[in-house]
């Protein structure tokens, strides 16, 4: 089942292959490299959002590899750029909860509004249970209205437990009761929602950081994973994103949603260049299913058609 | 990385001409730094570069005016540019016969059903009789998160459950408006992708059924490069008459609203700026397009400083601002004037570098809490308004008395002055506001 997902990804990464960017792609089929290679090159990177800096770092070593290496093909030089990203991309790569085998492995799920972290721990959820795990949610999203009904619903949907209190209870006490309940039912794994916040917001930051101080309080070690959930359709702010939120607590990896759009999800290449953070997983659609776990090459090739 | 805009503008005229007329040299040197600045925010490239192409044709050997300088030339025409782009603020259109039917739409999560409470609550505000509908059937718990809003405002939804089809359920919600006096009705779709042709042909079909007369994307202030694509196809298969752009009170800076507009010419409405029913604002464009240069709202805070303070009391709160010496007693004295500018966090915001300070400050730093504030200030001693280091337990205890307060809000506005005098040494040391004033000679 899990394994129809690399379709799903290769299919959402072709669709734009017809329209601008294939336009671009051909100026690097056959021909040499010229001035208009270069700029055809940088307005690929920024029309995926990543962003002037990051892409004005790749294109100039790049430059200076070609000049370096005497290469006078386009498409050997667009084979070359795409060698640096993955090279960039797969620099932190690490295994989602590395150094498996402890009794209970939890996974806090954190934000920014809208992202899709309610979709992606269902995702997750789905991920686990295809891998024998037994897996129970948290609804610590306890702000934003029938939040916790809308976990519920996947709970139900894919058969697996949910801790919840009341909207407007405490995140913290959700996630050491859920804590508790794991152990005590046995599961494995325990998956945790939070409400989505705007990184610039001082207080709701401060929140986060105590839910995750519970956790580590309640059982040492936890949360194992702390995947911050980003928008593929999100431009630059994704940086300041990654950079806030793993400021407030110890962000393990990225869930890269809503991949199934025509947005390319640029901006996790700044993300990895000056945070480090690895990509663990895609989200691919609405669906549990629609999830992968990352792959820098086919994460690079999409961007290039 | 990018310093600000303004900065390094100014850093350019340094090196580059004197006065008198902008040379094609200096425009270009400049518009190197204002296209990076676009595309940071978030600007189309496609969009950033008409708009060069129009700002060149309107500085090169433009006059530069008395008062300003090179840089500030360009910044004026670069900044009347995007205003002119992004467009004048349009009223939602409630004429003809009610109920007038209002549908919200875009991507997943974009905060449709947000601004669905939000412009509910705004119309009934206005004398509206608005009913909500809960249109979006697919998305677990979307019918409940509508309802939960409903019912806490107050406002009816209805809602048939996940299984009728969206048309048909906002079919029905006109006609229940139509028989109960409901004047407006506003529809909250599913969030969709532009490219999901069975998902779009829903919409198609909701327009169909209903003519809504407003027919509003809802798109998220951090959306990237992509967002004029996502604009063109929503626009292209159910012509939009609007934009609301949400989650306006993050630090992104829009850019996405003027790529919209510039490609589809829909106006942008309302900006959403919190999670709270009530964080619904009215667009101004002045205030995006500084936003969108990074200068937070630096032209409007010139202006109001200057009906507001006489040059002599700006150059000092500046001076004093600048070298973070700015004491209790400045706060105190500068109140008053402040007040006259506007609200304190609606001033923050407009300062390049401040929207993080901004975002520290608790939430709700009202005028009645501006009392307070000020209440407090006043019980204190002239040396204890200088240097609060001073303030121990028991002159704390005599503050409270003195101001009707309790020891602990003595306390809370001592740390929040502290964490703010340190704010502000941190951004005087970087590159926010201090070389910005200073050099503009404000
Ligand atoms: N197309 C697509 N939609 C997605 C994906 N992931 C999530 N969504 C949708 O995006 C919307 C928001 O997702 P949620 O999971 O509710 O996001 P959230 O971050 O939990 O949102 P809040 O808790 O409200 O901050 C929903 O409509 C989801 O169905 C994805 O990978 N692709
Ligand atoms: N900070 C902030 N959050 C918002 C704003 N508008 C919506 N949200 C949040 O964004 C998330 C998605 O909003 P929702 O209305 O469910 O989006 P929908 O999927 O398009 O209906 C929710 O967590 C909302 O609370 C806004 O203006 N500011
Ligand atoms: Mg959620
Ligand atoms: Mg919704």
């Amino acid at each position: 089942m899990i394994f129809q997902r690399t379709n799903r990804l290769q299919d959402s990464l072709t669709r734009t292959r017809q329209s601008f960017f294939g336009r671009i792609a051909g100026l690097f089929s056959g021909g040499d490299i010229t001035e208009e290679t270069w700029e055809a090159l940088e307005a690929l990177l920024i029309a995926a959002d990543v962003g002037v800096a990051t892409t004005i770092e790749l294109v100039d070593a790049l430059r200076e590899q070609v000049a370096r290496e005497h290469i006078r093909h386009a498409d050997e030089a667009q084979d070359l750029l795409k060698q640096q990203m993955v090279a960039l991309l797969q620099a932190k790569t690490r295994r989602y909860l590395e150094g498996d085998g402890r009794p209970l492995s939890v996974v806090l799920v954190v934000g920014v509004n809208g992202s899709g972290k309610t979709t992606s721990i269902a995702k997750l959820a789905r991920y686990h249970q295809s891998r024998g795990d037994k897996v129970l949610l948290a609804a610590g999203d306890t702000f934003r209205a029938a939040a916790i009904d809308q976990l519920a619903v996947w709970a139900k949907r894919l058969g697996v437990e949910l801790v919840a209190h009341q909207q407007g209870s405490d995140p913290g006490a959700v996630l050491y009761d859920a804590i508790d309940a794991a152990q005590a039912r046995g599961a494995n794994v325990l998956i945790a929602d939070t409400a989505g916040r705007l990184h610039t917001k001082h207080n709701l930051m401060q929140e986060l950081k105590k839910i995750h101080h519970v956790a580590a309080r309640r059982l040492p070690g936890a949360p194992h994973e702390t995947i911050l959930v980003l928008d593929a359709t999100t431009g630059q702010n994704g940086l300041a994103q990654a950079r806030t939120f793993s400021e407030a607590v110890p962000v393990t990896g990225l869930f890269l949603a809503k991949l199934d759009g025509t947005a390319k999800g640029g901006i996790v290449f700044a993300v990895a260049r000056e945070l480090g953070i690895p990509i663990l997983f895609v989200g691919t659609g609405e669906h549990a299913e629609d999830i992968a776990e990352f792959d820098a090459v086919q994460f690079v090739d999409g961007l290039f058609r | 990385m990018f310093e600000n805009l303004s900065t390094r503008l100014q850093d350019i005229f340094n090196r580059l001409s004197g006065k008198g007329r902008l040379s094609e040299a200096d425009v270009d040197a400049a518009l190197r730094e204002v296209r990076l600045a676009l595309l940071e925010a978030d600007v189309n490239f496609r969009v950033v570069k008409d708009l060069i192409a129009r700002v060149r044709e309107r500085a090169v050997g433009a006059e530069v005016m008395k008062s300003l300088t090179p840089a500030q030339m360009v910044i004026k025409i670069v900044h009347e540019e995007l205003i002119a782009t992004l467009g004048e603020p349009r009223k939602l259109n409630l004429s003809g016969t009610p109920p007038h039917v209002i549908m919200l739409a875009g991507l997943q999560g974009s905060g449709k059903t947000t601004t669905a409470a939000k412009l509910a609550l705004k119309l009934r505000q206005s004398g509206q009789r608005p009913l909500l509908v809960a249109a979006d059937t697919r998305r677990p718990a979307a019918i409940t998160q509508l309802e939960v809003l409903g019912r806490q405002l107050d406002i009816p939804v209805h809602s048939e459950g996940d299984k009728v089809p969206p048309p048909r359920i906002c079919a029905n919600a006109v006609d229940r408006a139509r028989k109960g006096a409901y004047s407006v009705v506003i529809l909250d779709t599913g969030g969709r992708l532009h490219i999901d042709d069975e998902m779009m042909r829903e919409l198609e079909d909701i327009v169909r059924r209903v003519s809504p007369s407003e027919v509003l994307l809802v798109a998220d202030a951090m959306t990237g490069q992509d967002a004029v694509r996502v604009a063109e196809e929503f626009n292209r298969r159910v012509p939009l008459t609007g934009l609301i752009l949400t989650k306006v009170d993050g630090d992104a800076r829009g850019g996405a609203a003027l790529s919209i507009r510039a490609v589809t010419s829909v106006p942008i409405m309302y900006l959403g700026v919190g999670e709270k029913t009530d964080a619904l604002e009215p667009f101004q464009p002045e205030r995006l397009a500084s936003r969108i240069l990074g200068m937070g709202d630096v032209l409007t805070l010139i202006e109001r400083a200057e009906a507001a303070f006489d040059q002599e009391q700006a150059r000092k709160m500046e001076q004093k601002l600048r070298t973070a010496t700015f004491d209790l007693e400045d706060f105190l004295e500068q109140m008053q004037q402040l007040k006259k500018m506007g609200p304190l966090h609606q001033l923050l915001e407009m300062m390049p570098g401040f929207s993080g300070i901004k975002s520290q400050l608790p939430e709700d730093l009202t005028e009645k809490q501006m009392k307070r504030v000020e209440a407090i200030i006043r019980s204190m001693t002239p040396e204890e308004r200088r240097d609060p280091r001073i303030i121990n337990g028991s002159r704390k205890r005599r503050i409270a008395r003195g101001s009707g307060a309790t020891v602990s809000e003595v306390n809370q506005l001592l740390n929040q002055f502290r964490q703010m005098q340190q704010l502000m040494k941190q951004m005087s040391a970087g590159r926010g506001i201090g070389g910005f004033f200073g050099r503009f000679g404000l």
